[in-house]
């Protein structure tokens, strides 16, 4: 994969040229359409959803409570088992890790369950520089990757494409790095999940070495959980010798038994499905039964930061169910790529701007403003991460972080609403000079009126003012504002 | 300063100070509603919605039903510890993936069945076979008792040994990444026939 | 019980009919609705751009306008949320524990029209009569973040002559999200033009809902489109009666612009 996120421009921009792309506005409005529907469905047939949502998130907050004691714990476990753990501050360390574990065992290939982790080190790309080909194994992230393409969503990575745009990918790509498409490759869905069979099959049975994540890690056993759909996990983590998992530090659960809340929560919140297919669960080195040498890469990488962040950490609880991605108004419209991060969405808006701060770039800062704040997210978010109220606490940290030096107009222009607004008096005085002016606006000969008032239309109005007007009438201030009205009335003759 | 004692050092700083949070709510666990028959016509209701197909027997009929849902598998591997003989099957023996990607069905018990979710668990010990065994062959044919099943996840997880490994199978291998449409059979099993004995 | 209303800021210099409207609806029920001069803005549009301390002496200036009144009324979801939710934040950020405690004395009696209504006033059927095709898009801040529920719909529903037709994709935001619609405006407006498709979709002659500047936004698509579908506040329909219905030729609501010099 050569595509990359590097030097996207801020969200307004992207998503500005996302808009224009009519094939993805139509594949995204259908798919996110389907999902919610599904999760509609399962989720109104659980009693006990918003039990399973308050545990979600006091088990989310325990853990990152106490994290260097589960950590700990999750380390100790691990070993007992015969597990080798490894410590990553940042993702150059941590696919350096993994890259010398293939080089010890001198291979030039790996197979790779989908995994946020490893997309957000970009070890892909980490790998190839060492002379080492990793496959994507999932569906989505096949396409993906044999489209030279961007992941665009957590859960479906090519939630952009449609069939047919998929059909194209596999029949000119998949020839060059493996087991060409059938001739008679159609676009039904199922023949498209055949041919992908068929061509990795290959590749799972000649693999020595699989990378992988992990939805959880258990603390008090050591026991490791992927939740997938396809089958490619289970050959990933059952038939290579060497098995390395990269694993978020945040991914901790203290306890086996905690894990019925996660699985009950998280494939009703992400495929909308009672339960996913298949979930496999594994403690260090199991004894004639897959991989026979076992890593643990645990991956910091801004982690910490985010937990710093007294109001942000709760992002931390996220389990990449991606609920939030398929409710949010803004990702239906504008896709993943907008937001130039393997984490986009309501989440990505939030997670990426803790995991990297504020204050550095603008594609960085331009995330938390990407949001209506309608709070769907929130409510559709099985770890009840409260996504609005982060998102307006990061553009408070955004704002500080521009404080000092020279203020942008909008900086200027909030403060000097803010000392008009902060009293009656003055307020009232802005008042009477917009209704002035919409007086005058008023009796400006031709124009429009919606309703009995004229509108603004087109007139280009200065600032921001234009990007409302270019597309929406605007009615021109009252003649008399409410307050005038009142006190000229002493409270009006209405009865 | 070691990577670890680094992260574990910015971890303590950034909720070393943090208040106590309070304990988890574990208001969820309600007692089941159903129970005996009725709590398995909905394992059975739920298996068959994910497109597998179940079967209900007589512990004295396993080996019968046996033989008609592997009839047309020219190979059969059957694990070691597996209760009932298979007639033709053949034993694991340690067979590589290569070689089982030439076998057509696999025959397992398994641990749990979990109502709710239409799952069925296998935690690979005897009779059920390591893990490569249930995975790589195009049929699965999976047998569980009566007994075996729970009402939910939360009964499930009590009784599961988290230091086996386990495979939590919900019907064929299946995907939803094209169109977010679910379509069955990817890598795993395309079929998976359930057998539920007594 | 002493009411205040606090009007917003939109529809102080935009709508003041709604005002009005609020005004007249409340004496019709038998409220003595009070005006405090001293109000201006909740701060919401700071607060919600990260202009945290910018919004303090709003915030200030708001609990010292509303700390005599048993409730604070007024026709809009969003400020609502804004003081209920997010005026604590800003006190506690100003460190000011005066302003603290005043906020959690005047917050939780700030109440959504529809809520006073329903919850304070025990009232359903509020006398109106409108005699139109409607639909009710219930805005973001007042579905999620109040939870006013069905109580909107119920007073519509038992408005006099007015029909409610469903409204496709109701729940889904409009796009506007206050500085959201000049900041990130092609993404608003791609939003904002679904939501006009659907409010066409209804065949409703008149799209309700609980804050004007949702409605500014999706009436400005509206109108731009030259749709012939009016927009109105909640409060607007109902305060109409069968006497404004006469005056008006039962086209619209109460023109109380008339009324002025």
């Amino acid at each position: 994969m050569t595509a990359t996120f590097v030097g996207m421009p801020a969200f307004p921009e992207a998503a500005r040229r996302a808009l224009e792309n009519a094939q993805q506005r139509h594949n995204l409005a259908h798919a996110t359409g389907t999902i919610r529907e599904k999760r509609a469905s399962v989720v109104a047939e659980v009693d006990e959803w918003e039990g399973l949502r308050l545990a979600g998130a006091a088990i989310k907050d325990h853990t990152l409570r106490h994290l260097d004691d589960q950590l700990l714990a999750l380390e100790s476990a691990l070993q007992e088992r015969g597990a080798t753990v490894h410590w990553a501050r940042d993702a150059d360390e941590a696919c350096r890790i993994v890259a010398d574990i293939a080089h010890a065992h001198d291979l030039d290939e790996v197979v790779k369950v989908k995994s946020m982790a490893t997309q957000e080190i970009g070890l892909n790309e980490a790998l190839a520089a060492e002379g080492i080909a990793a496959w994507e194994t999932d569906l989505a992230e096949l396409i993906v990757q044999l489209g030279d393409d961007l992941p665009s969503h957590i859960l479906v990575p090519a939630i952009h494409r449609n069939r047919s745009e998929i059909r194209e990918i596999f029949r000119t790509s998949m020839g060059e790095v493996g087991r060409p498409a059938p001739d008679a490759l159609s676009d039904d869905p199922a023949d498209l999940a055949a041919a992908a069979r068929l061509h990795l099959r290959e590749k799972f049975l000649r693999a020595k070495m699989a990378v992988s994540g992990a939805n959880f890690a258990v603390a008090e056993t050591g026991t490791l959980v992927v939740v997938e759909s396809e089958g490619n996990g289970r050959m990933c983590l059952t038939l290579p010798e060497v098995l390395v998992s990269v694993v978020g530090i945040e991914k901790v659960v203290p306890t086996w038994q905690d894990l019925e809340v996660f699985m009950q929560l998280l494939p009703r919140s992400s495929t909308g499905e009672r339960m996913n297919p298949y979930t496999s669960t594994w403690a260090g080195v199991v004894p004639d039964d897959g991989p026979q040498e076992v890593h643990v890469v645990l991956l910091d990488n801004g982690r910490t930061r985010a937990l710093a962040d007294e109001v942000g950490r709760q992002a931390l609880r996220c389990i990449r169910c991606s609920a939030c991605l398929n409710v949010c108004p803004v990702y239906e419209r504008t896709g993943g790529h907008a937001y130039g991060s393997v984490y986009p969405g309501p989440i990505g808006a939030i997670l990426n701007p803790l995991l990297r701060g504020v204050g550095v770039d603008e594609q960085t800062d331009s995330l938390p403003y990407a949001s209506s704040l309608c709070g769907a997210c929130f409510e559709a978010c099985p770890v009840r991460i409260d996504i609005p109220s982060v998102l307006v606490e990061l553009r408070g940290q955004v704002v500080d972080a521009h404080r000092g030096g020279l203020p942008k107009p909008e900086a200027v222009a909030m403060r000097g609403a803010a000392w008009v607004l902060s009293s009656g008096t003055r307020t009232a005085r802005s008042e009477r000079a917009a209704a002035f002016a919409g007086r005058l606006l008023d009796k400006m000969p031709g124009g429009r009126r919606q309703g009995e008032r004229r509108v603004l239309g087109t007139i280009p109005v200065p600032g921001p003012g234009t990007a409302w007007s270019q597309t929406r009438d605007v009615p021109v201030p009252a003649k008399e504002s409410f307050r005038a009205w009142w006190s000229r009335t002493d409270g009006g003759d209405e009865a | 300063m070691s990577a670890r004692d680094d992260i574990l050092a910015k971890v303590r700083a950034a909720v070393g100070e943090a208040p106590e949070v309070a304990a988890v709510p574990r208001d969820y666990r309600r007692p089941s509603q159903s129970s005996g028959e009725e709590l398995l016509d909905r394992f059975v209701e739920r298996v068959e919605d994910y497109r597998a197909t179940v079967t209900r027997c007589a512990e004295g009929d396993v080996p019968r039903e046996l033989e008609r849902l592997l009839d047309g598998a020219r190979r059969v591997v059957v694990p070691d510890g597996f209760p009932w003989s298979v007639p033709g099957g053949e034993p694991d023996e340690g067979k590589s993936a290569a070689e089982l990607n030439d076998v057509d069905a696999v025959v397992t018990t398994s641990s749990v069945g979990i109502a709710e979710t239409g799952t069925v668990v296998l935690s690979h010990g005897a009779g059920q076979g390591r893990r490569a065994l249930s995975l790589v062959p195009d049929l699965h044919v999976c047998v569980i008792h009566t007994d075996q099943v729970v009402a939910g996840v939360n009964e499930a997880v009590g009784v599961l040994d988290p230091l086996r490994p386990q495979t939590w199978i919900s019907g064929p291998s299946a995907t939803s990444d094209i169109e977010l449409s679910r379509v069955e059979g990817v890598h795993g099993p395309r079929t998976l026939h359930v057998l539920l004995v007594g | 019980m002493r009411v205040g209303l606090m009007i917003t800021c939109i529809n102080d210099a935009l709508f003041p009919d709604t005002g009005r409207s609020v005004v007249r609806l409340l004496r019709r029920l038998g409220v003595d609705v009070e005006f405090p001069p001293g109000q201006t803005c909740c701060g919401q549009p700071m607060v919600n751009t990260g202009y945290f301390d910018e919004a303090v002496p709003m915030v200030r200036n708001f609990v010292d306008a509303f700390a005599d009144y048993d409730y604070v009324v007024t026709p809009s979801g969003s400020c609502t949320g804004s003081a209920r939710h997010q005026h604590e934040l800003v006190a506690r950020r100003s460190g000011d524990p005066g302003l603290v405690r005043a906020v959690e004395e005047v917050a939780p009696r700030v109440v959504e029209l529809s809520e006073f209504l329903v919850d304070v006033l025990g009232v359903v059927d509020v006398g109106a009569y409108f005699p139109h095709q409607v639909t009710y898009h219930p805005t973001c801040h007042s579905l999620r973040m109040l939870g006013v529920g069905d109580r909107p719909t119920r007073l519509l529903e038992a408005v006099q002559g007015l029909r409610l037709v469903e409204l496709p994709g109701a729940e889904q935001c409009c796009g506007f999200g206050g500085t959201f619609a000049v900041k990130n405006a092609d993404t608003s407006v791609a939003m904002g033009f679904d939501k006009a498709r659907h409010v066409l979709d209804s065949g409703a002659e008149v799209l309700v809902a609980g804050d004007n500047s949702c409605l500014l936004h999706i009436g400005g698509l509206l109108s731009r489109q030259r749709s012939g579908i009016r927009v109105m506040h909640l409060a607007d329909v109902l305060a109409s009666t069968e006497k404004d219905a006469g005056q008006t030729g039962a086209t619209g609501p109460a023109k109380t612009e008339e009324k002025l010099p």
